[in-house]
């Protein structure tokens, strides 16, 4: 474990799938304790980039360094080991289980177990899990509720305490508000700075410009699975973001925020 | 809209979530109360037990398929499966342990020899369906073939006879006044029930069949699960095939045709969702119980068995249709 340097850094990552090149040789650096910002078009590879550093796909080329170390992801559990936690676009809920189930998912506490049968404790889940939400500021809907019976909201804090749970260095957020409201995607918006001030790494990907304006400190552009600008946010905004977002030919590109 | 309608809304959710849960019971003291007027003596515990050990073949074989179901999957080929299990068990404890003079030595080992061939085209079923890409339906319809025709070479069409009194006990024994299929399949719901209920790995059978993709990415080994869950299937359609060969005194090369539907059938009763990680392995037991009802009711009012095959097709799509009803009404189900 080393603590100086950047956290994360991509060389020249690629990625197809059949004919798409989704990644054409994108390369970012990620400083420990900075929110970064991830933009681009419908398409652009944001989510398939988020999804090479958590282990879901594995890239066709290109290196990844996390904690100063040369590192191959080579599934989510890894990830999670080094110490990366997604919450996914669709956040990746078990509608079936309860807030705390979906919390403890993959890392259940348990009684006693006989070789690969374990006995679960759900008692000290629901209670790790309340005590993990009270923490972050939610709320934790009634122990029990299928989380696919919860409000968008209410999911979205589920998704991001099962990934704080592990006091993790970096957090990947795709899109956390785009499901939301007003009211809900203000709070959620609160939480990269939040984890910030813990001492985590946040990369943010949001269509929402003026959110992602105001809780980075950088942002990178994507289009078309190429990096095309990497931007100190204190000195752009919003019009040059879109520029960059729709390219050169389609330059002030109207109402897009 | 009116504010007067909200709980009234409520209110209907209420009923059906009642019934999506405790219907099955309902339904189970309905055929209860016909039989009970149908024929005078089905009170009797004696005859309930009969019944009991009837059911029993179909249900301990349906406590693997509840498993596969809730994990969307299907499996396909328990009867034949059953059948060649079976088959072995008897052949082995005729012609390789020494029949009667084997001992209980010879029995066990006949017995591991039936459920041992149950798991390994069980875990075959798995390997397919989770490394070959295969959807289980298909995967298991050839199982379902193949395990037959593997049968019928085995026996070589005949079936294999006089199987001696010790492994009768299995099917008509007692242990203190119950009788041995029923300690059986009392213990083997029992601990599925615990399994399904209070493990990690049975939360993870649940789970797997809602959103296999959020399991994965929690890091949960899904296709191994898959797997697991399939030889065990296999392994409990091989006891079942040990149960029946040991009940008929005798492996028929036929025997178990069809099982599959009952077995299904079962499963579907019991109110397990075929999409997945909903269901109930306790409700299975109810669900074959009252396929056997059926039966014996049909038999009692002397109702032609091909109209009894017809009964018991129209009863699964009736409960498929009364469940998939409910639940879309109930909402919170994503198709
Ligand atoms: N599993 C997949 N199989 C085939 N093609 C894929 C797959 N995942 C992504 N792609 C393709 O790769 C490209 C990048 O997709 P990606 O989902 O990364 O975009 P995105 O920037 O996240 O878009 P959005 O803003 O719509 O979420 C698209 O052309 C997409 O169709
Ligand atoms: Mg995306």
């Amino acid at each position: 474990m080393s603590n100086q340097g950047p956290l994360l850094e991509l060389d020249g990552i690629v990625k197809r799938f059949g004919g798409v090149l989704a990644l054409d040789g994108v390369s970012l650096t990620l400083e420990r304790g900075t929110v970064l910002g991830l933009i681009g078009d419908n398409g652009a590879g944001k989510s398939t980039l988020i999804k090479v550093v958590s282990g879901a796909y594995q890239p066709d080329g290109g290196r990844i360094r996390f904690d100063g170390q040369q590192v191959r992801i080579v599934n989510p559990r890894y990830a999670k080991t080094i110490g990366i936690e997604t919450v996914y676009q669709d956040l990746a809920l078990v509608d079936t289980l309860d807030a705390a189930g979906n919390i403890f998912l993959g890392r259940e506490i348990v009684r006693y177990g006989a070789g690969p049968v374990k006995v679960l404790n759900k008692h000290a889940m629901q209670r790790s899990a309340r005590e993990l939400l009270g923490r972050l500021g939610l709320e934790l809907p009634s122990s029990g509720t299928e989380v696919g019976m919860l409000s968008g909201g209410q999911r979205q804090s589920v998704a991001i305490s099962r990934a704080l749970y592990t006091r993790p260095q970096l957090v990947i957020l795709d899109e956390p508000t785009s499901a939301l409201a007003v009211t809900e995607a203000r709070k959620v918006l609160e939480m990269p700075r939040t984890l910030v001030a813990q001492g985590v790494a946040v990369i943010l990907i949001s269509h929402t410009l003026q959110d992602v304006l105001d809780v980075t400190d950088r942002i990178v552009v994507l289009r078309k699975g190429r990096k095309v600008a990497d931007l100190d946010t204190g000195a752009t905004d919003l019009e040059e973001l879109v520029t960059y977002i729709v390219g050169s030919e389609r330059t002030r590109g109207a109402g897009y925020a | 809209m009116p504010e007067s309608d909200a709980p009234a809304l409520e209110r209907r959710r209420d009923w059906r979530e009642l019934a999506l849960g405790y219907g099955i019971y309902l339904v189970l003291a309905l055929f209860v109360l016909v039989m009970a007027l149908l024929s005078p003596n089905f009170l009797r515990p004696g005859n309930l037990l009969n019944i009991a050990v009837q059911a029993s073949t179909v249900a301990v074989i349906a406590v693997g398929a509840t498993m596969v179901i809730l994990l969307a999957e299907i499996d396909l080929s328990v009867g034949s499966v059953a059948a060649l299990s079976g088959a072995v068990t008897a052949g082995v404890l005729k012609f390789a342990v020494g029949g009667a003079a084997g001992g209980v030595v010879g029995l066990l080992v006949a017995i591991a020899a039936g459920l041992a061939v149950g798991t390994v085209l069980g875990a075959i079923n798995g390997v397919l369906t989770v490394r070959g890409g295969i959807p289980s339906f298909i995967v298991t319809l050839g199982m379902l073939s193949i395990a037959r025709g593997l049968t019928l070479l085995y026996t070589g069409g005949r079936p294999i006879f006089a199987l001696g009194p010790d492994f009768s006990v299995l099917a008509y024994g007692r242990l203190a006044t119950v009788p041995v299929p029923i300690v059986i399949l009392v213990t083997l719901y029992v601990l599925a029930a615990l399994f399904l209920h209070t493990t990690q790995l049975g939360r993870y059978i649940y789970a797997a069949g809602t959103n296999r993709r959020a399991v994965a990415l929690a890091g949960i080994n899904v296709d191994r699960l898959k797997l697991g869950v399939f030889a065990l299937a296999g392994a409990l359609a091989g006891l079942g095939g040990v149960l029946l060969t040991s009940r008929l005194d005798s492996a028929q090369p036929t025997a178990a045709a069809g099982w599959e539907l009952d077995v299904i059938a079962a499963v579907v009763l019991g109110g397990t969702s075929l999409y997945g990680g909903r269901g109930s392995v306790v409700k299975t037991l109810v669900g074959a119980i009252i396929l056997q009802l059926i039966s014996n009711g049909l038999n009692l009012l002397n109702v032609q068995a091909y109209w009894q095959q017809i009964t018991k097709g129209g009863v699964i799509l009736l409960a498929l249709l009364l469940e998939r009803s409910l639940r879309r009404a109930r909402g919170g189900e994503s198709l």
